[in-house]
């Protein structure tokens, strides 16, 4: 996607949206809610057209090209869309079809993807009686019917338990295993910490920081961080001094972190040192607390 | 894995047919509710305003009455099965369950799945319109070799009836907004059709208007098919319904695609 912009009406939800996906790894969009995340991904499915900018996904552009681009990607997206008063099977089966699954693959794509989905004892089962974990994970499975190239996965464990969070991290752990190249949105930072092999870091409709996680931690927020602990009126207070010295903090809840506080030569006042997160640099380019 | 080409058609039949069989497979599960709404709710009409009125009015045009109003309601079960469907349905899965969207993250366009459900829908609707006739001979409607035509002019007519309704699915936000299309479209169609009296004992302006009403076109048709055809008629009856099919999938395609896509 280079320079995408799109708008609704007066909000700009793209702003100029740069994003080049490498085959083969996971990448991570991480966003607060209403950074363009979702409508990223409406346009690289052709379910939104952008006002500016050119977009091509798997050598095919969009929107010209989309049901091209389309075979070739499976989407699970944020917000369930399944045919829940269908069997799970039948789910399967009807996408399997509509991906275009040659007939003689079809039974056994969908066996593999109901393997896969930990789903094969629920086959007869209506969607509808699935716990959301196990929706989630048939999402995802019937985004994958189709042995895609690209998987989309829009904010794949919203909403879900940790239990459920980690069966599905192990799930998308395995697509990039198998060779799948998963771009997935997140507004999670330990979701996008484990999984991607790159994140680009989004707020207000464009990419405002690109890398490795170690990349962007270094580059953003150093080795280590000091977080200090006070009332509001002392932590503003520092904070205010912190910014006449040219140090980098974020406010974190109840404390004040000290960003690149391995480079700060003594000028630090006493509190505790722990090691740079991608939450310290995802909260210092977006300005927002995240979950 | 898949069998898309690199040359892309516009409407392509391996999308028309997964459209299908996922109306097929839904149809499975619910075949019972769907056909008993569409099929038992004229045949009642039929029954009671064959008996009611038929006691009161002998004959129309020379048709002993519940003859009549058996062929007119084949029309009737048309207009029910495809229009309400196609309303309903297609609201539902577009703005509460989201299946188009799913549907339409795979090889599928909107163009397609319009086409798809209203052919599916058209096709069901053409059998659904049979029930009134079977009824129909019941009550001494005589067995006619036209009549094998009855089930095309179902679907010709279910097609239209069935895009209209995608139409009016797509212009709508709540299930409440279909209210206004029900008693503001729906009734005044079905009730200005011909089916239970004649038109040509209407006012000229409200005959004139009727010519415009795709239902009557198919009521005639029906009738012709039951009580002998009138080709020069005929064809202009056949046309008028080819005319509104096609004008009311094209305004279903846009403003679905107009919905769905932003």
């Amino acid at each position: 996607m280079r320079g995408v912009v799109k708008a609704f009406g007066a909000v700009r939800a793209l702003d100029g949206l740069d994003l080049v996906v490498p085959s083969g790894i996971c990448y991570g969009l991480l966003g607060p809610n209403g950074a363009g995340k979702s409508t990223a991904m409406r346009i690289l499915t052709g379910q939104a057209v952008a006002d500016a900018g050119s977009v091509e996904v798997l050598g095919h552009q969009l929107p010209a090209e989309s049901k091209l681009a389309r075979a070739r990607m499976g989407v699970s997206p944020q917000d369930s869309n399944l045919d829940v008063d269908l069997r799970v099977r039948d789910v399967l089966s009807v996408f399997a079809r509509l991906y275009r699954v040659p007939a003689g693959d079809r039974a056994g794509a969908v066996e593999r993807a109901l393997v896969l989905a930990g789903l094969s004892a629920r086959a007869q089962d209506r969607a509808v009686t699935l716990s959301g974990g196990m929706q989630r994970r048939l999402l995802i499975a019937r985004a994958l019917i189709h042995d895609p190239d690209l998987v989309l996965l829009d904010e794949p464990t919203v909403g879900l338990d940790p239990q459920v969070r980690h069966e599905l991290w192990s799930l998308i752990l395995s697509l990039r295993e198998h060779g799948a190249t998963v771009l997935m949105s997140t507004h999670y930072i330990e979701e996008a910490e484990r999984l991607a092999d790159r994140v680009a870091i989004v707020a207000s409709g464009r990419v405002v920081a690109e890398g490795t996680p170690d990349e962007l931690i270094r580059a953003h927020a150093g080795r280590e961080v000091l977080d200090v602990h006070g009332s509001v009126a002392e932590l503003r207070s520092l904070a205010d001094r912190a910014r006449a010295d040219g140090l980098a903090t974020r406010q974190s809840g109840p404390a004040l972190t000290y960003l690149h506080a391995d480079e700060a030569d003594g000028r630090l006042p006493a509190g505790r040192r722990r090691r740079a997160t991608l939450e310290d640099v995802f909260v210092n380019l977006t300005g927002d607390y995240v979950e | 894995m898949t069998g898309v080409s690199s040359t892309v058609r516009r409407i392509e039949p391996v999308s028309l047919a997964a459209v299908w069989i996922r109306e097929w497979i839904v149809f499975v599960y619910y075949w019972r509710t769907r056909t008993f709404a569409a099929v038992v709710e004229p045949v009642i009409m039929l029954v009671a305003f064959g008996f009611g009125f038929g006691k009161l009015v002998s004959h129309v045009e020379g048709i002993p009455y519940i003859q009549f109003v058996g062929t007119g309601a084949v029309a009737t079960a048309v207009l029910f099965s495809a229009a309400f469907s196609a309303m309903f349905d297609s609201l539902y899965k577009r703005r509460y369950q989201r299946v188009y969207d799913a549907m339409l993250a795979a090889p599928v366009d909107v163009e397609e799945i319009v086409t798809g459900e209203v052919l599916f829908l058209g096709m069901r609707a053409g059998v659904y319109g049979v029930a009134p006739l079977l009824v129909a001979f019941c009550f001494g409607l005589p067995p006619a070799p036209a009549m094998v035509l009855v089930p095309l002019v179902g679907v010709l007519t279910g097609i239209g009836f069935a895009s209209l309704g995608m139409l009016f699915s797509a212009a709508a936000t709540t299930f409440d907004d279909l209210s206004y299309v029900i008693s503001g479209v729906i009734t005044p169609l079905f009730l200005v059709a011909g089916t239970f009296f004649p038109l040509n004992r209407l006012p000229g302006w409200l005959r004139t208007a009727a010519q415009f009403n795709p239902l009557y076109h198919c009521v005639e048709l029906v009738r012709h098919c039951a009580f002998g055809l009138r080709p020069g008629a005929d064809v202009l009856h056949v046309g008028a319904l080819i005319v509104f099919a096609v004008l009311a999938w094209r305004l279903a395609v846009w403003r679905t695609r107009t919905r769905l896509i932003v």
